[in-house]
């Protein structure tokens, strides 16, 4: 009378066919994430008191205890941050809805619009939004369909490293690092970023070297562009060392002589010359750009949606753009601050003007990260998505 | 006192009890109900709840799961050469892991089980644990300075004018063969330890060499007892992603839906599909080698 | 076995080298513990204690201790409970689906952490829109732990009659009398060194955990897995490592003297270790 199970497995697997059933009549009656209506109804009319905490996801050296101390002090909010090191990483550390803000880059904020995971911000409470550089307010990465949706944090540019002691002469241009001939020199030690947004980067080079591609914005790209693109980092693949997401990961790497060369941001360069590691990029008066120009960011603070600590946020959002700490934070990183009245508190008297905060024409040559949509700017819905670009990445790594 | 009220009179216990007697199912269900709930309703429930989400797709802009029913990823999955080669390169790589470490546990599992001293077999047992008791991530840290340019490989090998491997598919061979291998090492032991003496000395009193004896009676033996280890070094190496992102750039299925799932968790899914059904087959092959039989 | 001196040599030599590469990176990870620099070059150019007083001081070490040791003492306590009521059905009875069950423990365990820590962060984000906390952390490791705990108990109950059991409700014992003064004194040391496996598992277990926790906790492998890269910090991760195994020689010789009690009628030699090893293996 007692049958001997002699398929376990195959039970199991009609336990698991029956559960799908369930589940399915369960996800499909379960209603839906709350798809709450943005628009300005959503922003904080009133600044109230302080909460007492603060929750932010940033990139690394956007939050360090030099201005967050005098800041929790101020404000009483203590300041609680998690270091991302993409934009991936970011929006979706954001959607556990565990966090009260975001410095956000281009390539992020769109899509944390699109999915409602920030609300817009009542610029009028953030009384140190008047003195921002002009170039940085109601731009396409920070204020949709007319709504402030964030407070500039500062720019820069992607930066092109090299080890000065192996890698000679010093470059001028990407191509040590895309040229084919010239990147095998560098076999397995070159350090990439591992995003999609490296396409954008392959896309500068070819606007500069290829001309006939007709390439104007390196992330609004058609297929045959991307396709170039894609083909470009797929011939660099070999010869990268590592792909980085992680700062202090790539520090490591370039610090033990692992990578020689790659594109890396300020706090990485400055973090290496303090530890005496002989790295060079291109100077000041190039505007540390190589000839091609550069991908860059510029990022802005971001309050969540659901934000359990939203007047603290507000209260983080006008401190950071307040020009001692915003000067305090550019000089550290080693980016433009967005505060027009942070250059006169620079330890660094000439910082401003390494680093062209003031000098809208510059930033004409570095293409801030956006988020790549099917709509280009030239009216037509041919160019490669966010999802593209994505899956681009997988296949380019290997 | 009536019989009656002796009998509604009785404990709890004893009520129970006799509740149970004579109901034997009854009795497995009241033990199954708990675990039974949290495996099959909590887990497998996962388990089917990640096959449906498999189907679903994702909104380009704002990374939103859409629930409509498409085949999209495991077109994607298919058609893309990439993911054949990811898919590949790891399986290969788990069944590199396991026999390496098939061929290092075996010898130490048999010194332990048949040779040593009991002193000597009571020692090697604590020094195969302790390392399962320091943590994962210092051991693979520990590798990644090891096999970096100014670690110690390096420079034990630089006199010799050689070179370390450096970081790379054979860092995660060589660093996951490591981690793995006390995993490796207990299975065969046990199954070792479970071999009858007295077989082996038949064996030789037969006039079997001890190498014959090794590869007629031994072996086959403890066989079952190699393909319960291998499990879990297969299955460790299908779903790893940390050793493989710290000590290479390479991309493996771990990798992958580890990436993927921020961005585009009904991808991951169908990803994590793939080692879900290797390991399924690799499961029923083991029960059929023999894997699942002992005591 | 009777081995010629060349093959048993041969055989010390190998299981030597076997040791060597088992123990040498760790060592390496002690030596960098005491290094005085921060980068690391090897070898390093001097030596300091400093690391570890700055990893007692450090709060955010100690907090992640205690949160990995919680989540291990509550997560080992369900898989106690769970382990030991699968374990005693399959081994006690005979029942339609007795392999499935078999098979349906070993899954968590056999399925890569990643498809476990995927599917159940799917389910509590998606379906059942719980936040994640240690909660879910301790759900995720209760899962692949219950598996630790019933091999030990299937093992042990498969090896002693369950006649002992019977007499008992002969004699006029109810289950659970039966169960307290019976079944469980001689489960005791399975269960002892299933727990001390199932803690060992769930305190240095980061795949699983790094799905299924919430922003603002941490366990101790996640702070290590967060610190890795951090210069400043990666000494006194070094430190705190050292210090976790040095510490866990103990339960590590608990577990093994409680293996070692289980003599009794155990046939063959070597009842020791036989409980380690069979936690491990599969039932």
């Amino acid at each position: 009378m007692r049958r001997k199970d002699a398929h376990p497995a195959r039970t199991a697997w009609l336990i698991v066919a029956g559960l799908v059933v369930f589940m399915l009549v369960l996800a499909g009656c379960g209603s839906s994430s709350d798809s709450s209506t943005g628009g300005s109804d959503n922003e904080l009319q009133k600044l109230g008191k302080g909460e007492g905490e603060l929750n932010l996801i940033s990139w690394a050296g956007y939050v360090e205890e030099e201005w967050t101390k005098p800041f929790e002090q101020e404000s009483g909010c203590t300041v609680n941050d998690k270091v991302a090191g993409t934009s991936d990483e970011m929006v979706d550390l954001m959607k556990t809805g565990q966090y009260d803000g975001v410095s956000a880059s281009g390539n992020a904020t769109a899509r944390l619009v699109a999915a409602n995971e920030v609300d817009p911000v009542n610029v009028s409470l953030v009384p140190n939004y008047k003195t921002i550089f002009s170039d940085l307010k109601d731009q396409p990465y920070n204020t949709f369909d007319g709504v402030h949706y964030g407070i500039p944090h500062g720019r820069g540019a992607n930066l092109l490293m090299w080890n000065s002691n192996s890698v000679k002469p010093a470059p001028t241009s990407w191509d040590v690092m895309f040229d084919p001939t010239m990147a095998a020199k560098y076999k397995g030690q070159i350090s990439q970023y591992d995003d999609s947004m490296s396409i954008a980067e392959a896309a500068v080079y070819l606007k500069f070297h290829q001309p006939d591609l007709e390439i104007e914005n390196p992330y609004e790209l058609n297929e045959e562009q991307f396709d170039a693109a894609v083909n470009l980092l797929k011939e660099q693949q070999p010869n990268v060392g590592e792909y980085w997401s992680d700062a202090a990961k790539q520090i490591q790497a370039f610090g033990s002589g692992d990578n020689e060369v790659g594109t890396t941001w300020q706090y990485q360069y400055f973090a290496l010359q303090e530890e005496g590691v002989p790295v060079a990029a291109s100077p000041a008066s190039q505007g540390f750009l190589p000839k091609e120009g550069a991908t860059g960011w510029s990022d802005t603070w971001m309050i969540s949606s659901k934000a359990k600590h939203p007047n603290c946020m507000y209260m983080w959002m006008n401190y950071i753009v307040s020009p001692k700490a915003n000067a305090e934070v550019a000089e550290y990183f080693g980016e433009a601050p967005a505060q027009s009245l942070a250059c006169d508190k620079t330890a660094n008297k000439n910082f401003c003007t390494e680093y062209h905060a003031d000098n809208p024409a510059f930033w004409k040559r570095v293409y801030y990260w956006e988020t790549p949509l099917a709509e280009c700017g030239n009216g037509e819905d041919d160019c490669m998505d966010y999802n593209d670009w994505v899956k681009a990445w997988t296949s380019i790594k290997g | 006192m009536t019989a009656e009220a002796v009998v509604s009179k009785r404990p709890a216990g004893r009520r129970l009890a006799g509740l149970f007697y004579g109901r034997p199912r009854l009795q497995v269900g009241a033990l199954l109900v708990a675990p039974g709930a949290w495996l099959v309703v909590l887990y497998l429930g996962s388990l089917a709840l990640l096959l449906i989400t498999a189907f679903w797709t994702v909104d380009p802009l704002s990374g939103e799961v859409v629930k409509g029913l498409s085949a999209e990823n495991f077109e994607a999955l298919v058609n893309e050469p990439v993911y054949r080669d990811i898919v590949w390169r790891t399986v290969r790589t788990a069944i590199l892991v396991t026999l390496t470490d098939a061929v290092i546990a075996f010898p130490i599992a048999f010194y332990m089980a048949k040779v040593a001293s009991s002193r000597g077999k009571a020692i090697l047992l604590v020094a195969v644990l302790m390392p399962l008791w320091s943590s994962y991530l210092v051991k693979v840290l520990s590798w990644r300075t090891m096999l970096s340019q100014d670690g110690v490989i390096n420079w034990v090998l630089e006199p010799f004018g050689l070179h370390g491997p450096g970081y790379g598919l054979t860092a995660v061979w060589l660093v996951m063969s490591y981690l793995w291998l006390p995993y490796m090492i207990l299975p065969i032991y046990a199954g070792l330890e479970r071999i009858p003496d007295s077989l082996i000395s038949a064996s030789e009193d037969l006039g079997a060499s001890p190498f014959t004896t090794f590869r007629r009676v031994i072996l086959p033996l403890a066989f079952p007892a190699v393909v319960a280890g291998s499990i879990f070094t297969f299955s460790l190496t299908l779903g790893d992603f940390i050793t493989v992102r710290l000590v290479s750039n390479s991309q493996f299925i771990g990798t992958v839906i580890a990436s993927s799932i921020t961005n585009d968790l009904p991808f991951a899914a169908a990803l994590a599909l793939v080692p879900i059904v290797v390991m399924i087959a690799y499961l029923a092959v083991a029960r059929k080698l023999g894997a699942f039989e002992h005591v | 076995m009777r081995l010629s001196r060349k093959a048993q040599a041969l055989l010390r030599l190998v299981v030597g080298l076997g040791m060597a590469f088992i123990y040498i990176p760790l060592i390496v990870i002690g030596i960098y513990a005491f290094n005085s620099s921060k980068i690391l070059k090897w070898p390093p150019p001097g030596l300091t204690l400093d690391w570890f007083s700055k990893a007692f001081e450090s709060e955010s070490a100690r907090e992640s201790l205690l949160t990995s040791i919680e989540a291990g003492v509550v997560a080992t306590a369900i898989a106690l409970l769970l382990g030991t009521l699968a374990a005693i059905a399959v081994a006690r009875h005979r029942f339609f689906g007795r392999e499935t069950v078999s098979f349906l423990v070993i899954l968590p365990i056999a399925l890569p952490g990643i498809v476990t820590g995927v599917a159940l962060s799917n389910t509590f984000t998606q379906v059942l829109g719980i936040p994640l906390s240690l909660l879910t952390v301790i759900v995720g490791h209760a899962t692949f732990c219950i598996v630790v705990i019933y091999n030990n108990v299937v093992a042990r109950l498969r090896r002693t009659s369950g006649s002992f059991e019977e007499a008992s409700a002969d004699l006029g014992a109810t289950t659970w009398q039966t169960f307290r003064l019976v079944t469980f004194p001689s489960m005791k040391t399975a269960l002892a060194a299933g727990a001390l496996l199932a803690f060992a598992l769930s305190f240095d277990e980061i795949i699983v955990t790094t799905f299924t926790i919430g922003a603002g906790e941490e366990t101790l492998p996640i702070w290590i897995f967060r610190n890795l890269f951090r210069p400043k910090e990666l000494p006194i991760v070094d430190a705190v490592a050292v210090i976790v195994i040095v510490i866990s020689i103990i339960p590590v010789y608990l577990a093994h003297r409680l293996s070692r009690e289980e003599g009794g009628g155990v046939a063959g030699k070597g009842g020791g270790g036989r409980v380690e090893a069979e936690a491990t293996a599969i039932p």
